[in-house]
C-alpha cells in the first residue's frame, strides 16, 4: 500500500508557497521538493494551473471607455502646451 | 512588458498595441496632436484607475490623472528613452498621487501597512479542503480542484469572469489590491511596484500571494457553479 513520503511537502503547504515559486523566489531546495510533488500530486498540478489561469485572467481585465469630457480637458491642455 | 527585464514568468497582461510607444514619443516631440490623442486614448483611463490605488477619491484621481500629462508634456523634450515609456508615466503618477495626498493630508499611509492586510483571517484554501491531522495523508486535498483546461477558453475570458474578478480585486483589502493591480493587471515587474510602494520585495509577494489566493477562490467558486 502506497503512503505519503515523510518528506513529502504537504497539498496544504503547497498552496502557501505557490506565489513564492510563481515568482522565482523559492530557494533551491524548497523549489525541487515543490515540483518533486507536483510530479506526484495531480490536485496540485491542477491548483497550480488554476493560479496561472487566474493570474491570465487578471492580466485581461478590460479598460474603462475613457470619458469623453477628460479628453477634450486634455486636449485644451495640449493645445495651451504648444502655443506656450 | 514594462522594462523588458522582467522575471516573472507567471503574467503576459494585456498590454499589445504599445511598441510604437516610442514613435508616439518622437511625434509628441514635435507637438504633433495626433500623437498625444493616441497616447491619451491608451492610457488616461488606466491612470484614472492606477491613482484612485493612490488617493482619497476619484475626483482626485481624475485630477492626479490629468496632472501626470502636464507632467508628460513638461517631460517630454528631457526624456531620453532610457526607460521604457510606461515606466516614466507610471513614475510621474506615482509621484503626483504622493504630493496631492501629502497636501490633502489624506493620503494612504504608504509605510504605515499593517498587519492586518497579510493576516486578514482569511486563508489561502479552506483547511477542510485538505484532509485532517491523523488521516494517513493529511494535508493532502480532499478531493483535487476543478481542471480549468477542460473549461472552454471563452469561458474562463467571458464578459462574466472579468467582472467577477474585478468585484475580487475591488473587495481586497487596500494593498493587496495596490500589489495585484499593479503586477497583474497592469504588468509592472516587481522591482518598479515595491519601489513605487516602498515595501520590501518579500512583503511584496506576501500581498500578492494573499490577493491571487482570494482571487482564485472567487473564480473557483463562480466556475465549479457553472
Amino acid at each position: 500500500m502506497v503512503t505519503a513520503p515523510e518528506d513529502e511537502l504537504a497539498c496544504r503547504e503547497l498552496v502557501e508557497i505557490v506565489s513564492d515559486y510563481l515568482e522565482g523566489a523559492l530557494p533551491e531546495a524548497d523549489r525541487e521538493r515543490f515540483e518533486a510533488h507536483l510530479e506526484v500530486c495531480e490536485g496540485c498540478r491542477r491548483y497550480l494551473d488554476q493560479m496561472r489561469t487566474t493570474i491570465r485572467v487578471v492580466g485581461t481585465l478590460t479598460e474603462d471607455d475613457l470619458d469623453p469630457g477628460a479628453r477634450d480637458q486634455l486636449l485644451q491642455l495640449f493645445r495651451e502646451w504648444n502655443r506656450a | 512588458m514594462l522594462t523588458g527585464d522582467q522575471a516573472s514568468p507567471a503574467n503576459a497582461p494585456g498590454d499589445a498595441g504599445t511598441d510604437d510607444d516610442e514613435q508616439l514619443l518622437l511625434a509628441l516631440r514635435r507637438r504633433d496632436e495626433q500623437a498625444f490623442t493616441t497616447l491619451v486614448d491608451r492610457y488616461h483611463a488606466r491612470l484614472v484607475r492606477l491613482a484612485s490605488l493612490f488617493v482619497a477619491n476619484q475626483a482626485i484621481a481624475e485630477e492626479v490623472a490629468q496632472e501626470t500629462w502636464i507632467g508628460v508634456l513638461q517631460g517630454i523634450d528631457r526624456f531620453e528613452g532610457r526607460s521604457a515609456f510606461r515606466t516614466w508615466l507610471f513614475r510621474i503618477l506615482t509621484n503626483q498621487a504622493k504630493r496631492r495626498g501629502q497636501r490633502e493630508a489624506r493620503s494612504i499611509p504608504f509605510a504605515a501597512f499593517s498587519q492586518a492586510d497579510v493576516d486578514d483571517g482569511e486563508p489561502t484554501v479552506a483547511p477542510e479542503r485538505f484532509l485532517p491531522a491523523g488521516d494517513e495523508w493529511a494535508g493532502h486535498w480532499v478531493s483535487y480542484p476543478q481542471n480549468w483546461r477542460e473549461l472552454p477558453e471563452e469561458e474562463v475570458l467571458s464578459h462574466e469572469t472579468h467582472a467577477l474578478v474585478q468585484q475580487a480585486i475591488d473587495a481586497l483589502p487596500l494593498n493587496q489590491r495596490m500589489v495585484i493591480t499593479l503586477r497583474d493587471v497592469e504588468g509592472f515587474p516587481s522591482a518598479e511596484v515595491c519601489n513605487a510602494l516602498a515595501i520590501s520585495e518579500t512583503y511584496q509577494r506576501v500581498l500578492l500571494h494573499r490577493a491571487r489566493s482570494k482571487v482564485r477562490g472567487q473564480l473557483e467558486q463562480y466556475l465549479e457553479a457553472m
